[in-house]
């Protein structure tokens, strides 16, 4: 509990600084850009480092996780996705992986009812997991609309799609209802399960928080003090192209929003984030199930001393003999410095 | 035994993981490893001790050994490092794990036992564990951390269930597999898995028997077979030109009730007419060098190629045993291939190829009686097995590192009229383990043992209420070593066998007498006798 109290106490220092700043400096767009600069630079090193460092470290033995039936005699039918055998099935599994968390799809509960043990399905972690990552998703690509002019139709479209529901001035976005909510419920879960309270870690509320804050100010920026929208794509035009701007003041709420994006950032490299990119190198998922079919070479294997066919002979030839075992060698010796 | 049953109960885990204190209490843990076979193996710091000393004796630079030792496997193992760093604690596998479900020790949640680790990694591996300690989720190096990681890494039994939930695939077994590499460098092992691998890289089996006691084993199983079925069947031992080389986990001949799937065995071979042979020195398919380390693995799996090679074979057939299976499905070629002299192997009885070994070269015989069973090669008496009511347990390794789950249930549905499967989510891929793999399966550690097989045995005991199963099939030495004790204790009257057991059963052999008993020398149900 103490580590969530202490990620709380993080950010909000953050928030507080970034308000404070936002209000004294409040035309200071400059120092926000460089802030936002240093923070995806650090992103977009980091990332890149240890996403090589990882892809740098040979994988020595092929060790799917199978979770299906495997390809073996040809009137059986084999499971092409949960226990791939082909480069293609693997891409399949891993698409399934990444796009609709195919494992965490599985999950179940494990429960004591009058001595018996249940495993019920459980999926809420999944939808949660599922909503969180889309809406996400969704909502960055709409933010493009701020970082590049002309607005592409595709994220016009989304933007369309997204506001279908036409409620309110300005109309509110499915993806920030579905996003606070699985946020909301992520958070939640952390503190109330048992299980998970019992595993978190600092880290893990920080991200929440940290992620928590961006949507915080940026649905009051949206939907209640309504940032000067024109303001906003003129400083993010000018982030993105490299010419920032002084703009106009943008309050508060926008310095703290951009300030948590860039601690995010920052952030994200150090971070059990970078299961961004880890998922795609996980060697239980991404290797096809055909370690019998194709030898899969281990960069690094190296000869061992073991124990050879002639020195097992020589010791026990007496009792080979003795129970007319074919021999290999018949006198002593001969076989045994081979 | 005597007293009450094991409590099994939900408890709210309480208390801070990152408290390395554990206790040594009597029936949870295994003894520590003889000085004897660390001295057999040129393993380190051999010497007495025991894990409930206060003093582990460790090498007076056990910690730099320990960190050098994680440096050197963070470079070879991308599992590994890739492990370490993307958990993201979400909670998935937490319950998973049979330990956890056993026990309620929240350290036993697999991703609590991979913490163990990560967070000494953090510590000395990364900028921000170095900068920020514990509140990056570090945690100091220290001997009661080194008591802890040898308490709980020899609390997992490398199942990979967890795996199979986890969004990233993070594996346990990986990090258990390490973490034991790790503590034998400094000497930390225990006797029930570093006695088998001395006595197999001596002996060439695990139990340490040496040719001619093998020989007699197998004579005298024939002699019993030909008691039962009136056939005399042949024992071909290091036959030299031999088609087939045929390796077993050496309980198949040992112990019980295994032994009767080596009848099983050896009826089906002879009534193919199967060119084969066994091998007095590659007597051992099974391998606990997989449970200690990664070398010891390989240097004890090169005597089956070693052997395939001498006797000139054209491909390997392999018995009914689940970690075996781990070593030839998803280790033997990298470690000890290519298998370049041996043929891509094809059943001689069907012509069938089996693609799926074309370059291992070696075949798990329920592939290859299921071929067998599918072309019609086998004449069988399903009604000979009507005194079991059958439900079949995937063993870990068989299901989750090859996906061998259809061709057991093949020949269990052609040889026994009464199969009952157990609840879904306990079964195939989600199988639950006996509790006793990875080298866990000795009775000083009995206690762990029954916690752990609890859930799989609930679910025995759910199909035994509902349909009355009164026996357990599976393909695994460890489970049929196992199972028997974890059935007396929580599910009382189920039996265990071997698949290869009921197909001896209800195999019609070739001028065999009129057959009356089973292989275990039971009468057959009454209405089956003249069926």
């Amino acid at each position: 509990m103490m580590q969530a109290v202490y990620s709380f106490v993080t950010v909000v220092a953050v928030v507080a600084a970034a308000a404070v700043a936002g209000r004294m400096h409040g035309g200071d767009a400059l120092l926000l850009s460089a802030i936002a600069y240093a923070g995806f630079a650090v992103f977009l090193v980091g990332f890149c480092y240890r996403v090589v460092k990882w892809a740098a470290v040979p994988v020595p033995f092929r060790i799917p996780a199978t979770c299906g039936q495997q390809t073996s005699l040809p009137w059986i039918k084999s499971a092409g996705l949960d226990n791939p055998s082909t480069n293609a099935g693997v891409v399949g599994r891993m698409a399934l992986e990444a796009l609709l968390f195919r494992s965490l799809f599985r999950n179940s509960r494990a429960r004591l009812d009058e001595g018996r043990l249940i495993c019920s399905e459980q999926r809420y972690l999944w939808l949660a997991a599922l909503a969180f990552h889309w809406s996400l998703l969704t909502i960055l690509i709409r933010h493009l609309r701020l970082l590049v002019e002309p607005v592409p139709a595709v994220v016009l479209g989304i933007e369309r799609v997204d506001g279908f529901f036409q409620l309110g001035t300005p109309p509110l976005y499915i993806s920030d209802v579905v996003f606070a909510c699985a946020l909301l419920y992520l958070l939640l879960r952390r503190f109330r399960d048992p299980m998970v309270r019992y595993i978190s870690q600092f880290s893990d509320y920080f991200a929440l928080l940290v992620i928590g804050g961006i949507a915080a100010s940026g649905l009051l920026m949206r939907y209640s003090t309504r940032v000067d929208v024109i303001g906003a794509k003129e400083f993010a035009l000018g982030v993105a192209s490299f010419h920032p701007v002084r703009a106009a003041a943008l309050g508060s709420m926008f310095t703290v929003h951009v300030a948590l994006i860039s601690l995010l950032a920052a952030y994200f490299p150090f971070s059990k984030l970078m299961h961004m990119g880890g998922v795609f190198l996980s060697p239980t998922r991404n290797l096809a199930n055909n370690s019998r079919a194709k030898r899969h070479i281990n960069p690094w294997n190296y000869p061992v001393k073991t124990h050879t066919y002639a020195e097992w002979e020589e010791e026990f030839r007496d009792k080979l003999k003795a129970a007319e075992i074919p021999l290999e060698a018949d006198h002593g010796g001969r076989t045994a410095a081979d | 035994m005597a007293e009450e049953l094991l409590q099994i109960e939900v408890k709210k885990p309480r208390g801070d993981w990152k408290d390395p204190a554990v206790q040594f209490r009597k029936g949870v843990f295994c003894y520590s490893a003889a000085p004897k076979n660390l001295r057999a193996l040129d393993l380190p710091n051999a010497r007495e001790w025991q894990p409930f000393d206060a003093d582990w004796k460790l090498p007076p630079d056990w910690k730099r050994i320990l960190l050098d030792g994680m440096r050197e496997r963070l470079r070879k193992y991308r599992s590994f490092r890739l492990f370490m760093d993307i958990c993201v604690r979400c909670g998935a596998c937490a319950d998973k794990c049979h330990f956890y479900l056993g026990s309620s020790d929240p350290k036993n949640m697999p991703v609590v036992r991979a913490e163990l680790m990560r967070s000494v990694y953090r510590r000395y591996f990364t900028l921000t564990g170095r900068l920020f300690g514990a509140l990056a989720g570090g945690r100091e190096l220290t001997e009661d951390v080194v008591k802890e990681w040898f308490f709980y890494f020899y609390q997992c039994t490398e199942c990979r269930r967890c795996s199979v939930f986890c969004p990233y695939g993070i594996d346990t077994a990986e990090i258990t597999m390490i973490g034991r590499e790790l503590l034998n460098l400094i000497g930390c092992n225990t006797n029930w898995v570093l006695e088998p691998v001395a006595n197999c890289f001596r002996t060439g089996n695990h139990l340490g028997i040496q040719p001619h006691g093998f020989k007699d084993s197998l004579e005298f199983a024939a002699d019993e077979l030909e008691e039962i079925t009136g056939v005399r069947v042949e024992v071909p031992i290091n036959r030299k030109g031999a088609e087939i080389l045929f390796v077993m986990p050496s309980a198949d001949y040992f112990a019980e009730p295994h032994y009767y799937t080596l009848l099983g065995y050896m009826m089906l071979l002879h009534e193919i007419g199967l060119d084969f042979t066994f091998s007095a020195f590659a007597s051992e398919g099974g391998n606990f060098g997989l449970f200690s380390s990664h070398e010891m693995m390989k240097l004890l799996n090169a005597k089956i190629y070693e052997e395939a090679r001498r006797l000139g074979v054209k491909w390997i057939l392999g018995g009914e045993c689940g970690h075996m299976w781990r070593v030839l499905h998803q280790y033997m070629a990298t470690m000890n291939g290519p298998a370049d002299f041996l043929e891509e192997p094809v059943s001689p009885i069907t012509g069938t190829r089996f693609t799926n070994a074309r370059s291992t070269r070696m075949v798990h015989i329920c592939e290859f009686t299921a071929d067998l069973i599918h072309s019609g090669k086998l004449r069988l008496e399903p009604a000979r097995n009507d005194r079991w009511a059958v439900t079949f347990h995937d063993s870990c390794n068989p299901a989750r590192a090859m996906g061998l789950l259809e061709e057991p249930r093949y020949i269990i549905r052609n040889t026994c009229n009464r199969f009952f499967e157990m609840p879904e989510n306990t079964i195939r891929e989600q199988t639950f383990c006996c509790g006793s793999g990875a080298g866990l399966g000795t009775d000083e550690n009995l206690e762990m043992r029954l916690r752990g097989g609890y859930p799989r045995a609930s679910a025995v005991k759910y199909v035994k209420g509902k349909h009355g199963v009164n026996l357990l099939a599976c393909i695994c030495a460890i489970d049929k070593a196992t199972l028997p004790t974890l059935m007396d204790y929580w599910v009382p009257g189920v039996q265990v066998a071997g698949v290869h057991e009921l197909l001896g059963n209800a195999l019609v052999m070739h001028g065999e007498k009129e057959r009356t008993r089973d292989l275990r020398g039971e009468p057959f149900a009454a209405e089956a006798a003249h069926a």
